[in-house]
């Protein structure tokens, strides 16, 4: 693949290879897919007619899927969702033996969601089509990423010196680290807050600031992105209570009022209401940009599917 | 009997502190005359092309007998670790494991400290070292309740056997597959602080120091228990610990894009980690190198890094990457052999070590200055599943003698 093109990979597997003018161009690339979602009739586009996207979820998932799905098809795709609950996956299949035949039948791009860090790179490098991570363990969410950055993007209208504050289940959070790459990339200034016990060690080398106190972390930012507490994190002996995690972590109207005046709160779903955020917030249009994360993650995923398979497609200049 | 002559090589006597130009004669598998030699009437004449003749390799921790490897990387005698399949908790299974080796390598079964290594209750230790084991382990993991912990060094110091122990405390790394650090945190992987293992060396050497008991860490890897050892060994305490020299050429950020060759246990630690124990070789906190050989296929290893199970197959790299140290001048060549056998022949109680007059003949030659690159498919090892796949190495062992029978 050239160097010379505005996108020179191959897959989508993280955030961490990309440029920021590679991020950039992907955003740019989304705008004309937003523009076509909220047309009225028809949205519909052929570029993709005739290509086969297969979706392997291996760990469950609604949202993702269903905005990856709709993605491939107002693009033209063949859409093949694998259910893994009945596959064979479950008989014992190893992983690679896994990707191997989902090659062989000839997919013209993978869209892979797995439990374990690293696993969608592994299945990248044994097949000849692009695979796109869908969320990879608590490695890279790399999609929610780009979409998060396109919705800041559009609300506020640039990234230098923006500062924005991720709350919440750090360690176990894909997105999270995505989001961090991503944003310190196109050059904002990224907060971290959250419990020490969910906070991974040397985080801070990444450029970060990190804050155990969230009136403090959230002072003055212009952005504010609440992570979903996955409520087992209780068992696992990282949280007291949920009670707690509310009373210290949780987003309420009242705590907001540190942050800028036109703060932009964010989520990347499915929201457990009144731990990490009340609905008060949630529900406020002033603020929230939730629903409309989950409208930039269809066009943003439709710009990932696009760019992706125009070599394969022979689009003029990337052939 | 046969008689073979060894010439043209540079004899390295690690006792005497001496290198010296000539060869050996051996003669119905004991070395009978070292120095200038006359191979008049040898069966077998080796020419050594100048390489180093020297004590053949002790490894004192292995997890699988896998002879074609060992020969390669010139060892003869290793010390298998109790983690098989039953577990070695029983004089008939250390018997058997024994005979593993065949006649190429001479075995040493290590006993299971407990029942099938699960912590819960005494094994038959005094049954296992009349079976032959030469010493007590662990096996991968430490005993959590310290008053079994207690009562096996306690019984054990009776028995005159060295208690084998796994620093890393398992609450604090269950369900971790590498060290607190940048890496784990960019790469998304569970991991456990590098304190898990001085916690259990501070413990460990408290009990020991307690029962009077010889300890023997199997792998220390983290500048806290070196500091923990350093004080201990100047108390006078009866301890000794080994390494695998993987620890000392590579760091975590040798697990950067997943690469389960290199997910070992303990897990590869931070440079600052890597430097400590450099430290530690060159004032002799560390005793013994180990290849801690673990040959895994792809069905341990082709897998998402979580998913993989942890150990490599260093016995064919252990003096190649050992040597790297004597490259980079941090060993010389007396202390080379010293932590490659003579040292494991102290803590094992074994023949070997040594190529004075009338010892057992186990040699090896090794050519010092040979270039070579490891490539993991090209691996005698049931399994090529080394970090170092790649790596260009300086030093390779030529010739593996055992018993006066040539192996190599």
């Amino acid at each position: 693949m050239s160097l010379t093109l505005p996108f020179p990979h191959r897959h989508l597997l993280g955030i961490a290879p990309l440029a920021a003018h590679e991020i950039l161009f992907l955003l740019d690339e989304a705008e004309r897919w937003v523009a076509l979602n909220r047309a009225a009739a028809v949205k519909h586009d052929d570029s993709l007619a005739g290509l086969t996207q297969i979706n392997a979820f291996f760990e469950n998932s609604t949202r993702t899927l269903l905005s990856f799905e709709i993605a491939g098809k107002r693009l033209g795709a063949d859409v093949v969702n694998m259910a893994v609950a009945q596959s064979s996956v479950k008989k014992g299949e190893t992983l690679i033996d896994t990707a191997v035949t989902l090659d062989a039948m000839h997919a013209d791009m993978l869209v892979i969601r797995h439990q374990a860090s690293g696993a969608v790179q592994l299945i990248a490098d044994k097949v000849d089509c692009p695979v796109l991570n869908a969320g990879d363990g608590q490695h890279e969410h790399p999609t929610q990423a780009l979409l998060d950055a396109l919705t800041i993007r559009r609300r506020k209208g640039r990234f230098e010196g923006l500062v924005i504050a991720i709350c919440g289940d750090i360690m176990h959070s894909r997105v999270a680290r995505s989001d961090i790459i991503a944003l310190q990339k196109l050059g904002a200034h990224v907060r971290v807050v959250g419990p020490s016990t969910l906070i991974p060690s040397h985080i801070e080398a990444l450029g970060v600031e990190v804050f155990s106190d969230l009136d403090k972390a959230i002072s003055g930012a212009d952005v504010v992105m609440m992570l979903r507490l996955q409520t087992e994190r209780m068992a696992g002996g990282f949280i007291p209570s949920l009670r707690e995690y509310h009373a210290l972590f949780g987003l309420t109207v009242e705590k907001l009022k540190l942050a800028a005046d036109d703060v932009l709160v964010m989520h990347p779903g499915p929201l457990n209401r009144g731990v990490e955020i009340d609905s008060a917030v949630a529900d406020d249009l002033k603020y929230s940009a939730i629903t409309e994360q989950v409208e930039m993650g269809v066009a943003m995923r439709m710009a990932c599917l696009d760019v992706l398979t125009r070599e394969r497609r022979g689009v003029k200049g990337w052939a | 009997m046969s008689l073979i002559a060894i010439i043209n090589g540079r004899l390295i006597d690690p006792v005497a502190k001496n290198i010296y130009a000539g060869g050996l004669l051996v003669k119905e598998g004991r070395i009978v005359a070292c120095g200038e030699i006359d191979s008049t009437g040898a069966d077998t004449v080796i020419d050594a092309e100048g390489g180093y003749i020297a004590p053949a390799i002790i490894d004192p921790t292995v997890f699988s007998v896998d002879v074609p490897a060992f020969i390669k990387g010139g060892i003869t005698r290793v010390a298998l670790m109790p983690d098989q399949s039953p577990a070695l908790d029983e004089a008939a299974l250390i018997q058997r494991a024994k005979e593993s080796g065949g006649e190429a390598v001479e075995v040493y079964p290590l006993a299971a400290g407990s029942r099938g290594l699960e912590g819960q209750e005494l094994a038959e230790i005094g049954l296992m070292k009349r079976a032959g084991a030469k010493a007590v382990a662990t096996g991968r993991q430490w005993i959590a309740d310290s008053g079994l912990m207690y009562r096996l060094l306690d019984y054990a110091a009776s028995l005159d056997l060295t208690v084998i122990s796994h620093a890393e405390d398992g609450g604090l790394t269950k369900g971790c597959v590498a060290t607190e650090g940048l890496m784990a945190s960019r790469l998304g992987l569970r991991a456990a602080p590098a304190v898990a293992e001085a916690i259990v060396v501070a413990r460990d050497l408290m009990l020991a120091e307690e029962t009077g008991c010889k300890i023997h860490f199997a792998q220390l890897t983290t500048k806290k228990s070196f500091d923990l050892i350093r004080q201990a060994k100047k108390r006078g305490i009866k301890v000794t610990v080994g390494i695998n020299p993987a620890y000392l050429l590579l760091s975590d950020r040798h697990i950067e894009d997943f690469r389960t060759f290199a997910r070992l246990s303990p897990p590869l630690r931070s440079e600052e980690d890597r430097l400590a124990s450099i430290e530690a070789i060159q004032d002799g906190v560390i005793d013994v190198f180990c290849s801690a050989h673990d040959p895994r296929g792809a069905e341990d290893k082709r897998l998402p890094f979580i998913d993989a199970k942890p150990g490599m197959a260093g016995a064919e790299t252990l003096l190649s990457a050992a040597l790297e140290l004597v490259h980079e001048c941090i060993i010389d060549f007396f202390g080379l052999m010293n932590l490659l056998s003579g040292n494991a022949a102290r803590l094992l109680g074994c023949q070997g070590g040594s190529l004075s007059v009338g010892e057992e003949a186990d040699i090896i030659i090794f050519d010092n200055k040979r270039e070579w690159q490891l490539d993991s498919a090209k691996m005698a090892a049931k399994a090529g599943n080394s970090p170092f796949d790649g790596r260009m190495m300086r030093g390779k062992v030529t010739h593996t003698i055992k018993g006066g029978k040539v192996l190599l």
